[in-house]
């Protein structure tokens, strides 16, 4: 998330909720240390938020914002308290403690709080899409009403949703910390399969609020560089961040003036993004040095393969199908194999790559796959084998697909049938 | 905290007692509850008698009703259960995932509302 912006006083602009957003994550951590509640954390961040809207565009904005929002957040958070506990007419937990923490000041808050607020979202105990929606409310400061429509369901079963888990959390005793070091590994694969999730949401261009569907790709990238901030060490988490500037590089070349989706090898590179690309690359490389590979680090090495080929056919396709050929050891899919042997038949010819496919093929439980079928008619069809090409594309054309690859099917069915043989 | 710890196992055959297996799972669980208790976090635990000794009793205006087995058929049963205190959710995970019926079966996790005990 971005650090604090100088202070600035501008008398008379408009401040949106939008503005707030990269101080979200320690304002919920700093307040949810304090009060110990995450619900609680969330209402006090979001209360301060609507008084700095009100206040700063009259009155100029403070010197240090986060500051001044933590603070307002903390005194919300405390005053809750308090009023809860003289309805209960006892004293609480939360305010014994406060009373103790209370004295100094609130200083920046620790990389630790901010850290255990993430991987108190991505708890394992917590349904993966409720960790991602949390997420995205907890730390990217999105509305309630934004992470409905991001989930297509309505405001209020998003409401419910949200509150669930953080009950869960209070009464499970989810505590917002850093996990044991035996547990790190997997926790910390979780948060970033979270933060990858949220990036991919915004790659689904075609539902929801397209406003808001931009944007995540943006919470993405700026999570994992929160992440990466907090544990420089990790190679995965770079070579998630890698991962992610690789791919949102190609943004302005994804879609076309009819908004219509652009395939890798048709996109005009020109449009790519050169300062992602950059700093993706160097964030791999230093992430390779360390000599612990991983999965992200894996696919971010592929999507530079792309970046690196000024045109299609430039591309190193012998390197791509080694890279997918180690993260079947990570991922040992249909889906890895399938798309690494892609990268074989774009390397040694197709012959190769259907060998592998045909392999996949004759496996009971892939027959099911249409994308499987596509791939094999694709290579067949490069092989001069039009009849076994249709066969291949009929088989898909039985399974479930959407009506834009019924469509790319039905018209390579008829130029297959249309054309000369020129196979042997 | 403390967390109850309720151990399923997939309904079965009941082990029969002295048998290999009987004394290889009796030194598993051993195992498992020395290393909770010498942790300081066990609190109790027992096996249950199956399924088939239980007696279910409902009160219904001011009559009792007992009646043979459980309240509804289930395909699994709760064969044990496990009492920890624990500080959070983390650590009574990482002890669940000791419990032998985790590896056959599973072990479901319930926090306990702190509640003053009666004297």
């Amino acid at each position: 998330m971005g650090g604090d912006t100088p202070g600035d006083s501008h008398a008379d602009a408009v401040l949106t909720e939008q503005d707030f957003r990269a101080h979200w994550w320690p304002a919920v951590a700093s307040v949810t240390r304090l009060v110990g509640d995450l619900a609680a954390a969330e209402d006090a961040v979001q209360d301060a938020v609507l008084v700095a809207m009100a206040q700063w565009p009259v009155q100029g904005t403070p010197a240090n914002p986060r500051a001044w929002l933590i603070g307002v957040a903390r005194h919300k958070a405390l005053d809750a308290v308090r009023r809860d506990a003289r309805r209960r007419e006892k004293e609480s937990v939360a305010l014994r403690e406060w009373r103790e923490a209370d004295a100094p000041p609130p200083g920046p808050v620790p990389d630790h709080d901010e850290l255990g607020l993430i991987f108190m979202c991505c708890h394992p105990a917590l349904d993966l899409s409720t960790q991602v929606a949390l997420t995205l409310r907890a730390l990217c400061g999105l509305g309630t009403a934004e992470v409905a429509a991001l989930f297509l369901v309505p405001e209020a079963t998003m409401a419910k949703r949200l509150t669930r888990a953080r009950a869960k959390i209070r009464d499970s005793g989810i505590r917002m910390r850093v996990p044991e070091p035996e547990i790190l590994p997997e926790r910390l694969a979780g948060v970033l399969r979270v933060i990858y999730l949220v990036f991919t949401e915004g790659h689904k261009a075609s539902t929801g609020a397209v406003l808001v569907r931009g944007q995540l790709c943006d919470f993405g990238i700026d999570l994992a560089r929160g992440v990466r901030r907090l544990l420089p060490a990790e190679p995965e988490v770079a070579g998630l961040l890698a991962l992610l500037l690789l791919i949102d590089s190609r943004r302005p070349a994804r879609v076309d003036a009819a908004g219509d989706l652009v395939l890798l090898e048709d996109q005009d590179r020109t449009l790519w993004n050169q300062r992602m690309i950059h700093e993706g690359e160097q964030l791999l490389e230093r992430a390779l040095r360390t000599g612990r590979p991983g999965p992200y680090q894996l696919h971010a090495a592929i999507a530079a393969c792309h970046s690196t080929a000024p045109d299609p056919t430039d591309t190193d396709w012998w390197q791509i199908a080694l890279l997918y050929g180690e993260l079947l050891r990570y991922e040992p899919t249909p889906v890895v194999e399938a798309n690494r042997a892609i990268a074989v038949a774009m390397s040694d010819g197709p012959a190769a790559g259907l060998a592998i496919l045909d392999t996949l093929n004759r496996h009971p439980q892939l027959g099911g796959w249409p994308q499987l079928h596509i791939a094999r008619a694709d290579l067949l069809r490069r092989l001069g084998r039009p009849a076994d090409a249709i066969d291949a594309y009929q088989t898909a054309l039985r399974l479930p697909l959407s009506t834009a690859e019924r469509n790319f099917i039905a018209s390579r069915v008829n130029q297959l049938a249309e054309s000369p043989r020129t196979g042997p | 905290m403390k967390y109850l710890l309720l151990l399923h196992s997939p309904d079965g055959a009941p082990v029969s007692q002295g048998g290999v297996e009987y004394a290889e799972m009796f030194a598993a669980y051993a195992a498992a509850n020395a290393a909770m208790a010498s942790a300081g976090v066990l609190v109790d635990c027992a096996p249950l008698q199956p399924v088939a000794s239980s007696t279910t009793v409902r009160v219904r205006d001011g009559r009792t009703i007992v009646t043979d087995g459980p309240a509804a058929e289930i395909k699994e049963q709760v064969g044990g259960y496990t009492l920890l205190e624990c500080a959070d959710l983390d650590e009574a995970l990482k002890w669940a995932a000791t419990i032998p019926a985790a590896l056959t079966g599973w072990v479901e996790i319930r926090p306990v509302i702190p509640t003053p005990t009666p004297s």
